[in-house]
């Protein structure tokens, strides 16, 4: 045999082979309840994949250690999409039919969230996404569910506190053109701010992933706004605070829930004193719940939780309540628990699934201030 | 006025970002007409070497935000840099040109490591892992004899390229970490008030850097010997071999020069947009090197003219545009310029000799 | 009966057959896998055409792969009721197939066009340099698309219905496989490696290299166009994050892996890539580093691909590749 030209292809495979042995897949040993996750673990939006993992890691910790659900362990499957849609859909086909999982739990961004719904809701398995804002998710099925508000009641929580409680009439919009979440969120905004009354001077857009802002921040800074409503991820919210001052721009900006994470005040500094956003949770909260939450949290990764490990954490919560209720891992037997959960109190805030299976919640509304996120208010549906 | 003048000014700062990335492909793609798509990951590593350097307790400690402390963080990044591109060049596109023995155990001493990382257990399994691999290599290549075919193809060494990128930008988001940090501020700025417009002290310096840099690379590569090699082998590669020049290690040393300046840059282009990620080189590499074509490819003061007019347009289309095309920008820039001229603004024309 | 017809109702029926069963022996995730083996097959094949037959470097698959993906989904959503209204009386498969076909159809013509709009200009440069223009017009429509909000822009396009199947795609893959294996075996195949193996010679002889490299590369986009439409039927969603440049390196890859200048080469990479990354999976963030890796080492060790110039049918379709 000539062992040089078939060298290389047995190379390659004996690695493949070797790769496929690793990981832990495989069916449910002894009696094991097994939930899929999925997210984006590598890839440009890697760190809210793994928020929204270590939340759920927490979670069921937590739960197993107390004995279980239905006196079962819980197990996880992680997989992870890269942050595509394409790859969500097959590691969601993946985990309910290779997998046989009994709930499926992802994505944060809802561009992937959509991609992936359907296979859910196909095959009759609950998915419970804990960040996806875009109304759009949950209409793909009554298997699809939310623990968090979607767009147009932030962007309404934003508007009203803009008009109400900073009294402002002219706001400049800066959105990331190529996050669905960030130009829904701008889009409800501008809708809600304009109906009471206020002006949108100008309307700019950036990329996620750019760098530079100068050139959008210059245009905004002509219009002579009172305020920057900047809808995007916190990785360039950073950025752009700084730009901004160094502009010479000392409005403050306003933001969503994507400016959430320990690296935000990291990156952006003192240029985000005195800017403001919209959350779904308060580290400060005084709350036992949430303080037990933070400080478990920061004993085991080391950082505060965000936003997305705290929904991951309520999202993992919510399936296991459900599964008690329901008594079962049947899928519509957990679809129908979940339909009917009210009042549950997670870090997150007091959680009811309205008839459309989205959140409703309070969210609040944060200032940067002193390298520190200091609670304003809360804002109610 | 004033307005427009900001953008100029924005536009420069951006453009000397693109200009900094596109002087080490313009090099390299000159000595071996090689696109060398890894470079933008060398220019990321550039930048988190400056990051881990500058947080380092040894930097922190002795030296704090001097000038001198700046300097020691830059060379070092720089060091850095060349090293890991002598190895890019050495273990992934000369084997396909120039007899090169250890290929094997170099990889597959790697993908050992990465193995032994994920077993988790410390510093044993990774070192036992690419022990293994790398053993694994030499019994591969010495006892049953697998040797690189050394056939030039553009296309082949181009996926070689694109392989080395991937390999650098997925390695880089699991030993950095796939989130994105903040690059300390060892150069610290103040808005500088000039006319009307604010412009960061900062941003003069790194436009002084690059011009000094740019300076320094046309001294080298049209002053000394080592240049004229250069210049020999870009001319033609075979001749320059006959003339009793050393291609290999004169290749080698056009990769280190490259590769240095893409640390230089990172680090300067990550002091004025201070967040890094293992990500970060994609777009602006495809932007430099753009950049690269339109001001003449091999051509040095073309790339810096390139980075600049790539990094005007950008602004002021986002300024006065439509500011969701900017990506696109640049890309219609070089299809106009590669109709209209496609040796770019400096460049010499190629002949296709036949 | 003729003998192509014969065989390719062979084909059919065992298209059908496979279909019906294929899902519940393997499981349906195996057969997500498949389908998309299949897509990446039209795109590896008819990427080969011009990058492998006709010797032009193009790098920008991926755009024409979204145009494709975008004008079928567009005209099927758009489109469906009218189209169905207009066939009341065709039962619903049926109506399926012909709203496959038109948005298909509509998707081939366009990225037809965007192939000559693309080809035209960009065919008159060489090398490194034709290879960085496809790149930047891939880039192009990217963002272009991103703009649109009527196909969804950045949310991307939900709610397309699923009209393709593994019967459709594999039918299509067939297609391809027999359209582009004729071609490469004609008078225009015949031309297309002439240009490959040296343009200047070919034009001294006579060959009209523009015309010929033009044709190629349409020919090359208007099948990416159809991938494009069967994998936004398949998957239902369409978001841009799907064609960036990294999704035209993946099908040069494919054929580069495989072995260039070979349809079969271009199979075997399209099914070795996708499930390579597949099976990969295990490794966890370490999928991609290792993928990458192979892929160097490959390239090193074996840069003719897995196959090189081997061919199954036919004489081999002129020389390999030259050595430079």
């Amino acid at each position: 045999m000539n062992y040089r030209r078939w060298a290389p292809a047995l190379t390659i495979l004996g690695t493949l082979t070797l790769g496929s042995c690793g990981g832990d897949q495989g069916a449910a040993e002894g009696g094991e309840i097994l939930i899929g996750e999925y997210g984006s673990l590598t890839g440009t939006t890697a760190t809210f994949g793994i928020s929204t993992r270590n939340g759920i890691d927490m979670a069921i910790d937590e739960v197993n250690a107390a004995g279980g659900v239905l006196g079962r362990q819980v197990r996880v499957i992680v997989e992870d999409d890269q942050g595509r849609p394409e790859e969500a859909q097959t590691v969601v086909t993946k985990l309910i039919t290779s997998d046989q999982v009994v709930a499926v739990l992802g994505e944060v961004a809802s561009s992937r969230t959509l991609a992936a719904a359907p296979i859910a809701q196909q095959y009759g398995i609950p998915m419970i996404t804990p960040s996806s804002t875009n109304p759009a998710v949950t209409q793909v099925g009554d298997y699809i569910f939310r623990v968090c508000f979607i767009d147009p009641f932030q962007g309404l929580v934003m508007a009203t506190f803009a008009t109400r409680s900073l009294g402002l009439t002219r706001v400049a919009i800066l959105r990331d053109i190529r996050n669905d979440y960030s130009v829904g969120l701008a889009d409800v905004f501008v809708e809600n701010f304009q109906a009471m009354g206020g002006t949108i001077v100008i309307d700019q857009s950036y990329s996620e992933g750019d760098t530079d802002f100068s050139a959008q921040l210059t245009a905004i800074r002509a219009e002579n706004p009172e305020a920057i409503f900047v809808p995007g991820y916190y990785t360039e919210v950073g950025l752009i605070a700084r730009q901004a001052r160094s502009l010479g721009l000392t409005v403050p900006l306003l933001g969503g829930d994507g400016w959430d994470s320990p690296s935000l005040i990291e990156i952006g500094g003192e240029a985000l004193d005195g800017s403001y956003f919209s959350n779904h949770y308060s580290v400060q909260d005084p709350s036992p719940a949430i303080q037990a939450f933070v400080s478990a949290y920061q004993a085991r990764f080391g950082e505060t939780p965000d936003a997305l490990a705290g929904l991951g954490y309520d999202a993992a919560m919510i399936l296991f309540d459900a599964i008690r209720r329901a008594g079962s891992t049947e899928g519509a037997a957990i679809r129908d628990a979940l339909a009917q959960t009210a009042d549950f109190a997670g870090v997150t805030g007091t959680i009811t699934l309205d008839e459309n299976r989205n959140a409703i919640k309070p969210a609040v509304v944060l200032q940067v201030s002193g390298g520190q996120l200091v609670y304003v208010e809360t804002i109610n549906p | 006025m004033e307005t427009f003048l900001q953008q100029v000014v924005n536009g420069i700062s951006q453009g000397s970002a693109y200009a900094l990335i596109a002087l080490g492909y313009t090099m390299v793609y000159g000595v071996l007409r090689l696109i060398n798509f890894a470079h933008a990951d060398v220019y990321m590593i550039g930048a988190f070497s400056g990051y881990y350097l500058a947080n380092s307790s040894l930097v922190q400690t002795t030296l704090g935000t001097s000038v001198f402390a700046a300097v020691v963080v830059m060379v070092g990044a720089m060091a850095i840099c060349a090293c890991v591109g002598m190895l890019i060049e050495r273990f992934a596109y000369r084997p396909g040109r120039s007899p090169a023995p250890h290929v094997l155990p170099f990889w597959l001493g790697i993908l050992g490591a990465g193995f032994g990382y994920q077993a988790e257990g410390g510093a044993i399994p990774i070192f036992f892992g690419s022990s293994v691999g790398a053993m694994v290599g030499f019994f591969l290549e010495r006892v049953v004899g697998i040797r690189p075919e050394r056939r030039y193809s553009s296309l082949k060494v181009l996926i070689v390229a694109i392989g080395v990128s991937l390999f650098l930008e997925n390695g880089g988001q699991i030993v950095f970490g796939a989130d994105p940090k903040f690059f300390p501020q060892i150069i610290p700025t103040r808005p500088v008030q000039i006319g009307g417009l604010s412009v960061d002290s900062q941003r003069i310096v790194v436009l002084g850097v690059a011009i000094l840099l740019m300076v320094l690379l046309n001294l080298v590569v049209n002053y000394t010997k080592t240049g004229k090699a250069m210049r020999a082998v870009s001319f033609n590669i075979d001749a320059a071999r006959l003339m009793g020049i050393n291609t290999d290690r004169i290749i080698a040393f056009t990769f280190a020069l490259g590769s240095a300046l893409a640390g230089a840059g990172g680090i300067l282009v990550s002091l004025m947009y201070p967040r890094i990620d293992p990500l970060m080189g994609i777009m602006p590499g495809l932007k430099a090197f753009v950049a690269a074509v339109l001001g003449g490819i091999g051509s040095i003061t073309g790339a810096m003219l390139g980075g600049l007019i790539i990094g005007l347009a950008e602004v002021m289309a986002v300024g006065y545009g439509q500011s969701t095309y900017r990506d696109a920008i640049a890309f219609v820039i070089l299809v106009l310029i590669l109709l209209v001229k496609p040796t770019g603004i400096m460049g010499k024309g190629m002949v296709d000799k036949v | 009966m003729k003998g192509w017809a014969l065989w390719w109702l062979v084909g059919v029926a065992v298209l059908v057959v496979l279909e019906l069963t294929l899902r519940g022996v393997v499981g349906p995730y195996n057969y997500q896998i498949l389908g998309l083996i299949g897509i990446n097959i039209i795109l590896a094949v008819s990427l080969n055409l011009i990058n492998g037959y006709t010797g032009q470097f193009s790098i920008g698959h991926a755009g024409f792969y979204a145009v494709g993906a975008y004008t079928c989904a567009a005209v099927v959503v758009y489109g469906g009721e009218a189209i169905r209204g207009a066939l009341p009386f065709f039962p619903a498969l049926a109506q399926d197939a012909v709203l496959l076909f038109l948005g298909l159809g509509a998707a081939a013509v366009v990225t037809a066009v965007a192939g000559l709009a693309v080809g035209i200009p960009s065919l008159r440069l060489r090398g490194d340099y034709l290879a960085i223009v496809t790149l930047g017009f891939g880039e192009i429509i990217r963002v272009v698309v991103l703009n649109v909000d009527s196909i969804g822009g950045a949310r991307g396009f939900a709610g397309i219905p699923q009209l393709a199947n593994f019967f459709w795609i594999y039918l299509f893959v067939l297609v391809t496989i027999v359209v582009i294996h004729n071609l490469v075996h004609s008078g225009f195949g015949r031309a297309f490696v002439s240009i490959r193996d040296d343009e200047i010679a070919a034009e001294a002889m006579g060959v009209d290299t523009t015309r010929y490299k033009i044709l190629s590369f349409v020919i090359s986009s208007m099948f990416a166009g159809i991938a494009g439409g069967l994998f936004g039927h398949f998957t239902m969603y369409l978001h841009p994050n799907s064609f960036t440049f990294l999704a035209s390196f993946y099908v040069i890859i494919m054929i580069v892996v495989g072995g260039l200048g070979s349809i079969e080469g271009a199979i075997l990479g399209a099914i070795l890539v996708t499930a390579g990354l597949e099976v990969l999976r295990g490794l966890g963030p370490f999928r991609l580093v290792t993928f990458a890796a192979l892929l160097v080492l490959v390239m090193i060790y074996r840069p003719r691909g897995i196959l090189g110039s081997w061919t199954l049918f036919g004489r081999k379709s002129g020389a390999k590749a030259r050595p430079r």
